[in-house]
């Protein structure tokens, strides 16, 4: 599964998590994410998930205020992405239950190793929510 | 001390960044922020490490450059605590990446750590290596992952997989070794081990043959297997999705099916049943069972033809395209696409449907859409579709608007049946998107337009309505403007007129008029305008009456401050007012375009005009990068016998043939550009053919020779001195000269810089090249070198071409050569100046490679050395 970078981004457009698994500079970054950011926020409820951008296929869904953005290589199926991006949100809703943009924001780092359980270089390592929690379960019973 | 609970001031950072109204304050709170932190590295402050690290990776994902801690990971990662160590890696992953020399450093600590006896750490290291280990890297570490995918924890193995992947597009050699590894991870249980074990197999075949035949042989029926397992299983709670057992493993198991089936016979028939089983029991009323079919189409797409299959795919499909749910219509676009190539007649079956999905009011859809409607035409259905797809481009969005009349045209293009439709389509495109279309198009309309004789008169007179109705549209406004200058007479006339039309009353003046208009519009670019005075000047001759008149609105562009306009202006109106009597013999209908040159012109456009640029850009003396024949074909008297017009100086055809040239060149020198071309239009009259000949001095000299072949010299000798620029027939010795000038004249002005001796850089049999250095006292780093050349052989040099290559920390800038041509035996020699700006002056001596090209009896002749025994301190 070729994922080439994850994205959450709030109502405002502004980004509250980037992943990126492949190299791009800081400018490139705040280009690429400006471009697709108002790409996708324009779009309404009922038009599709998918916006092609560059070369670049994103796929994006919103939970309440937050949108979850997933670049994708063009020959990638679009729908399972939307349900990793489900599984990513169900995830993060067990650890932080009901996840909202300031959990992201106050424990970045947090959300960070879970999606590093989940994707490790562009593609899905694991499935299992409890195998994916476990080891953040466990470090935080250390501390 | 724990860096996640207690991080009291990274909280206190993310609440100051929140508070933040503007950005200007954000980047205010960002740089105290990356101060305090620098400061705190430099001090080699510990206790707050990790905390530095949490805020960089915040201020990091803002968009602010953090390079300055990327030390700081490496020291998190060699530390020992787990906390430490964990968000190091974080660290490291976000912050750096495999370019950076500093990764080279972290290679030992990672090394240390896939050693670890913590399971965890294990992980941690595998993790960041499978996300940014560089080739060295791999090669150091490859042993270690591939001990570690036969770990005893499943969690560790699934890193390594991934790990693995990773290694092998880096060092694609390493992937024999990872084979065996790879299918025993296919007999695994643990749903981790076995969806990135699958990944790592098909990456495999991806990148080695023998993978693939592996694979193929040993394992398909393995896979097979895990699959036909996995639909069969029963509930399971932790994977579940929607009532299906880990869709994501689903869709990685039928990927790796298709990449064994595809192009083999006997792998496809193996999995054929399976396939068939998940095409018809997987539910369709979830996301998750359709992203399984979806995927499941493809793969029957890709391996070996089994026909009941297929039916079944291209069933999903169609189900797929009447969803009502739009993620599903869009995949369903997106998979007809590549089955076209497979069985494009089922395609077709949908196309009233995909038609309707090109007017959704989903820009994503509309996209797709577009595109299949794009693979789907062929000669028998163009016109319906056709019609449809201009239909809609009246109501279509105006973002829409460009890619939609792009694929039109092309259509168009590619399938017209007779010109009359080609035409009419074109030309109803152009009234609903001119300003969408490229420039191409129209000049291959006018084109054409050119070789349908008895469609002149229809031509012009629909674009005289269109114009009357709208001038909004510029590329309709220029193709009407340049058929009415064309075909003037035809319109006022009611020249061949087909049934189809009404006919309509045009006088002369009313011709004018709608010129008029186009001219004056607001909306008309320099080219159009250009465009109308050419158009003007036609009406003037086919017209008498309208002389007058034409004069006066010439007379207003007299002082026009576009040089083009101006000049044209001026030219025309010396035209009508003392050369009557050539003027009908000028302003002739333009001869029929060559449709077989100009396409093949725009296939082969590209390299064309590269070669011929570095050609004409040496050979004017006065560097002007261009083709040698603008405005000639125009004004072109003999050459109606030829049928193309014969430059071989490349460039875009229809400039020359519109006698359009406006491209903004970046040429300095626009006075001299415009007075060589005013002269090569004017002189060309004589001898077009000449022509073939891109270079200026050497048109001249013919000209001036052929002098007795072409009756009307004398005339075209007066004629070249009307315009302001261009005193004399000689003029070429001027401007030469002034170059010579110029470059004689720069010594001096530097005289007060340091003196250099002059060295010979080049010598061979034929060639010898002197170099000349000067510097100015101001700048010490730039550097003027003269070279000359001087022929050493008996034969003369034409086409002669010099090129100069400079080591990175050199910028060199290569100014035009006096001449192309170089006499023999030394009776004359080429000066060419460059300038050289060294940026490590005093450090590093200059250094070049050179190239020589050029003609000798009719031979190319490449010369090439290396200089670099340059003075030093140049």
């Amino acid at each position: 599964m070729t994922i080439r970078f994850v994205l959450m981004v709030n109502k405002q457009g502004q980004t509250r998590l980037a992943q990126y698994y492949e190299y791009l500079t800081i400018d490139q970054r705040r280009a690429l994410e400006g471009e697709i950011v108002r790409k996708c926020l324009a779009r309404n409820e009922q038009q599709c998930s998918f916006v092609e951008h560059r070369n670049y296929k994103i796929v994006y869904r919103r939970y309440a205020s937050l949108f979850f953005l997933v670049g994708v290589d063009n020959d990638e199926n679009e729908l399972a992405i939307l349900e990793f991006i489900h599984l990513l949100v169900e995830t993060m809703d067990r650890h932080f239950g009901n996840v909202c943009e300031l959990d992201i924001m106050f424990h970045l780092e947090k959300a960070h190793f879970m999606l590093e359980e989940m994707v490790m270089n562009g593609c899905i390592v694991e499935t299992n929510k409890s195998n994916i929690l476990a080891p953040i379960q466990l470090m935080d019973k250390a501390s | 001390m724990n860096p996640f609970s207690s991080g009291t001031r990274l909280r206190d950072m993310i609440r100051a960044i929140r508070a933040c109204k503007t950005a200007a304050e954000e980047r205010g709170v960002v740089r105290k922020e990356c101060a305090a932190i620098r400061s705190a590295i430099s001090e080699n402050d510990a206790d707050y490490r990790h905390r530095n690290m949490a805020k960089l990776m915040f201020i990091h994902m803002l968009g602010y450059p953090t390079h300055f801690g990327q030390m700081e990971c490496l020291k998190l990662i060699a530390s020992p605590g787990f906390p430490e160590k964990r968000i190091g890696y974080l660290g490291l992953m976000l912050l750096l990446d495999e370019r950076q020399e500093v990764l080279m450093l972290v290679t030992n600590s990672l090394k240390q750590d896939l050693n670890h006896t913590n399971q965890y750490i294990v992980g941690l290291a595998l993790c960041a290596l499978g996300n940014i280990c560089s080739a060295e890297m791999a090669r150091d570490l490859a042993p270690e992952v591939e001990r570690l995918l036969q770990f005893r924890d499943p969690n560790v193995r699934k890193k390594a997989a991934l790990c693995s992947i990773r290694i092998i597009k880096k060092v694609p050699d390493l992937a024999e070794n990872f084979i065996n590894p790879a299918a025993s991870l296919l007999k695994e249980k643990h749903h981790g081990v076995l969806i990135t074990g699958v990944q790592l197999c098909t990456d495999l075949c991806r990148i080695s043959e023998d993978a693939l035949e592996y694979f193929r042989k040993k394992c398909t029926d393995a896979v097979v297997k895990v699959l036909k397992d996995l639909v069969n299983s029963p509930y399971a709670p932790e994977y579940d999705v929607a009532g299906i057992t880990d869709p994501f493993l689903h869709i990685r198991l039928l990927r790796f099916l298709r990449v064994l089936g595809h192009g083999d016979a006997d792998a496809s028939d193996s999995m054929n049943d399976l396939l068939a089983q998940v095409a018809t029991k997987t539910e369709s009323n979830k996301n998750a069972g359709n992203a399984i079919l979806y995927e499941c189409v493809e793969t029957i797409m890709n391996i070996e033809d089994n026909s009941g299959l297929r039916v079944l795919a291209i069933n999903i499909l169609g189900r797929f395209l009447s969803n009502r749910d739009n993620n599903i219509r869009y995949v369903a676009l997106n998979m007809l696409t590549r089955a076209i190539n497979f069985d494009a007649q089922a395609v077709q079956r949908h196309r009233a449907t995909i038609l309707e999905c090109v007017k959704d009011s989903d820009a994503s859809i509309r996209k797709r859409a577009l595109e299949l409607v794009y693979l789907l035409v062929n000669e028998s259905n163009v016109k319906p579709l056709t019609k449809e797809l201009i239909d809609y481009l009246e109501i279509s969005d105006l973002d829409f608007k460009e890619d939609l009349t792009a694929k039109i045209c092309s259509i168009v293009d590619k399938f017209s049946p007779e010109k009359i439709w080609y035409i009419d389509q074109m030309l109803k495109v152009l009234c609903e998107a001119g300003n969408y279309v490229k420039d191409e198009v129209w000049h291959a309309l006018i084109v054409v337009i050119s070789n349908a004789p008895n469609l002149h008169g229809y031509t012009v007179r629909f674009l005289y309505r269109a114009l009357q109705a709208s001038t909004e549209q510029e590329t309709l406004v220029k193709v009407a403007v340049w058929c009415i200058g064309e075909y003037g007479d035809m319109l006022v006339n009611n020249v061949g007129m087909l049934d189809i039309e009404d006919p309509i009353t045009v006088t002369e003046s009313d011709a004018a008029d709608v010129i008029e208009i186009a001219i004056k519009s607001h909306n008309s670019d320099v080219t159009t305008r250009a465009m109308s005075l050419a158009a003007l000047l036609k009406l003037s001759s086919r017209f008498p009456g309208c002389s007058q008149r034409v004069k006066d609105i010439l007379v207003q562009y007299k002082g026009s401050l576009l040089l083009e306009l101006q000049q044209r202006a001026l030219e025309f109106n010396s035209i009508i007012e003392k050369h009557q009597n050539i003027r009908s013999a000028l302003v002739e209908r333009m001869p029929v375009l060559d449709e077989a040159t100009y396409s093949g012109r725009r296939a082969g456009s590209l390299p064309a005009a590269v070669s011929s640029s570095n050609v004409t850009s040496v050979n004017l003396p006065n560097g002007v990068s261009k083709p040698a024949a603008p405005l000639v074909d125009l004004l072109d008297l003999s050459s109606d016998d030829v049928p193309a017009p014969s430059s071989s100086g490349g460039g875009d055809f229809l400039h020359d043939l519109l006698g359009v040239d406006l491209a903004p060149s970046p040429s300095q020198s626009g006075t001299q550009k415009s007075g060589t071309d005013a002269l090569l239009d004017l002189l060309s009259i004589g001898s077009p053919t000449a022509m073939n000949n891109s270079s200026t001095p050497d048109i001249l000299s013919l000209n001036l020779e052929s002098k007795s072949s072409g009756g009307s010299l004398d005339r075209l000798s007066s004629i070249s001195s009307i315009p302001a620029q261009v005193s004399s027939p000689s003029v070429t010795s001027p401007i030469v000269d002034l170059l010579d000038g110029l470059s004689a004249s720069q010594p001096t002005i530097e005289a007060n810089g340091q003196q250099f001796p002059s060295m010979v850089a080049f010598e061979s049999s034929s060639l010898k090249m002197t170099f000349d250095f000067s510097k100015s006292a101001g700048s010490p780093q730039v550097t003027t070198v003269t070279a000359t050349f001087a022929n050493l052989s008996a034969n003369s040099y034409t086409d002669f071409l010099f090129q100069a290559a400079v080591p990175k920390f050199l910028q060199l800038h290569l100014d035009p050569a006096s001449s192309t041509t170089l006499p023999a035996s030394g009776n004359g020699s080429i000066i060419q100046t460059m300038r050289i700006t060294n940026s490590q002056h005093g450090k590093k001596p200059l250094a070049m490679r050179i190239r020589i090209g050029y003609k000798a009896n009719g031979k190319d002749v490449l010369e090439e050395g290396q200089i670099s025994n340059f003075p030093r301190n140049l």
